[in-house]
């Protein structure tokens, strides 16, 4: 059993440990896409426009009720055709899509919807005054999103945000049923090859674990310095 | 004068609620809706009929079940974590942690290949009653299914029984209720109503996850429509009208749990 996990062939360690890479990139970067989608989103809805908002709205609802694994394989048929018929349209040659570039795109278009609701909700739980004063002093909007808005709503916003980067991380096995190669596919195939199914599960397992028990910790300190200066709630009580 | 206020209400809803722009955005839903309709493939449908009732009828079968052997599973959970000593809570928080922390698709893989293979070594498995079930499918997909669900639902529970206002508790004991009465006619239904809003977020999660049994060979809705993509090199109509269908049946859910939640005296405490 061992020397199955041994990280040099023979063993399939090496392997699984490349699909781990694979699934925190793709993590990582959805979860970017998903901060970037999710700020411009919880600014539209809340400062934008009648259009704006209720496209946005149409945008969360139908993502956050479809089943990700319909969404993945949807987008990543759509994506893929669109982009395809632009560049022929465009008078170029058909291009392959990376899986690394798909995946990102895909889930952070998941991740987008939830972390628009998350953001938003932070945002109207910055105290008024703050952002008055802000306007106030004559700051303009991409100063007053930059040094006020977004600090000022981290608090409030890293709670829903860790639990979007766990599901994020859990999502990327999702991944592995459309053939991207991340560590689900990567143990899949060990298995297989191997046929020690229960011993390459259960590891796989302990590194999605781990990969979960370190967030959280990291989290932990991410969000104690996010509310540096603030009052403790375990203190007032 | 209560209808005459409900009347002015209403008027006043619906005209904010049909404004210009939403009558437009509405009209080129309704256009996209039936261009795809029209423009799109759908003669495969009447061939595809009956597999397709059988398959949400078994998506649907697997929710229901999951969802409350789940609960029954999450309730001692969440009461061992909330209120047992360390010797029961570490365990229950171990579970949890472990569910929560490694995906659903390991957890179905793991149960259905890893259990799968060991099982057929052991001849008194085979023997067994058993063994007809276990060498389906359904069982491991139900089984995982319900797990997660505990796993999820008893971090819920245990926030829901810690929360129920210890005077609630302090009154019973002073009328002289037993532990087990107190805990059926107090603590049990206050946790639920406080887990109630979570637990619809938490159905429509694992409505969601049931597609997840299609990698192990059962025939969902999911399942069905790979078939059809399989058969009919379609892509998109049978991926669409699957959405639709989910996101029908999330309708129906929330709908469903906001009546429920509507029964419920919410002036708790």
């Amino acid at each position: 059993m061992i020397e199955l996990l041994s990280p040099t062939p023979p063993g399939w360690g090496g392997t699984l440990l490349l699909g781990l890479l694979h699934s925190i990139e793709i993590a990582v970067g959805a979860t970017c896409v998903g901060l970037l989608i999710g700020t411009g989103g919880a600014y539209g809805k809340l400062y934008g426009g009648p259009v704006v908002r209720d496209l946005l709205a149409v945008y969360t609802t139908i993502v956050r009720a479809v089943p990700e694994l319909v969404l993945i394989l949807l987008l990543y048929y759509a994506g893929t055709d669109l982009i395809n018929q632009v560049l022929t349209a465009m008078g170029y040659q058909r291009i392959d899509i990376s899986g690394l570039a798909a995946g990102i795109a895909v889930l952070g278009f998941v991740q987008g919807a939830y972390s628009t609701e998350v953001i938003r909700g932070a945002i109207l739980a910055i105290p008024q005054g703050q952002i008055e004063a802000a306007r106030a002093f004559g700051m303009p909007p991409s100063l007053l999103l930059r040094r006020i808005t977004l600090p000022a709503m981290l608090p409030f916003a890293i709670p829903g945000l860790a639990n979007l980067w766990l599901i994020a991380t859990k999502d990327t096995a999702l991944l592995a049923v459309v053939g991207f190669y991340e560590l689900a596919l990567a143990t899949r195939q060990a298995a297989g090859v191997t046929k020690a199914y229960f011993t390459f599960y259960m590891a796989a397992g302990a590194l999605y674990l781990a990969l979960s028990l370190i967030s959280n910790f990291l989290i932990g300190r991410v969000e104690a310095r996010s509310r540096r200066g603030m009052p403790s709630v375990k203190e007032a009580r | 004068m209560a209808g005459e206020a409900t009347i002015i209400n209403v008027a006043a809803r619906t005209s904010l609620w049909l404004q210009p722009h939403r009558i437009v955005l509405i009209l080129i839903a309704t256009g996209l809706v039936l261009s795809a309709v029209f423009f799109m493939r759908w003669d495969w449908l009447p061939q595809y009929y009956e597999m397709g009732l059988m398959g949400l009828w078994r998506s649907l079968w697997i929710l229901a079940v999951t969802c409350i052997l789940g609960f029954l599973f999450a309730v001692p959970l969440g009461l061992a974590q909330a209120a047992g000593s360390i010797w029961v809570a570490a365990p229950a928080k171990a579970f949890c942690t472990v569910i929560r922390g490694t995906p659903l698709l390991i957890q179905l893989w793991l149960l259905y290949y890893g259990l799968g293979s060991l099982f057929p070594q052991y001849p008194w498995i085979r023997e067994s009653w058993m063994w007809p079930y276990l060498r389906q499918a359904w069982p491991y997909g139900v089984l995982a299914l319900t797990l997660s669900f505990a796993g999820y639902e008893g971090e819920v529970m245990r926030g829901a029984f810690a929360g129920v206002p210890r005077g609630q508790l302090e009154a019973a004991r002073a009328f002289g209720m037993s532990r087990w009465k107190i805990f059926r006619r107090i603590w049990l239904p206050q946790a639920i109503y406080r887990a109630l809003p979570t637990l619809t977020g938490e159905t429509v999660l694992q409505l969601k996850s049931t597609p997840l049994v299609a990698t192990i060979s059962v025939i969902d809705i999911f399942a069905v429509s790979s078939k059809v993509r399989q058969d009919t090199y379609l892509t998109y109509e049978p991926l669409l009208l699957l959405a639709l269908i989910y996101m029908t049946v999330t309708g129906i859910l929330v709908f469903a749990f906001s009546r429920i939640e509507a029964r419920i005296p919410n002036k708790v405490g």
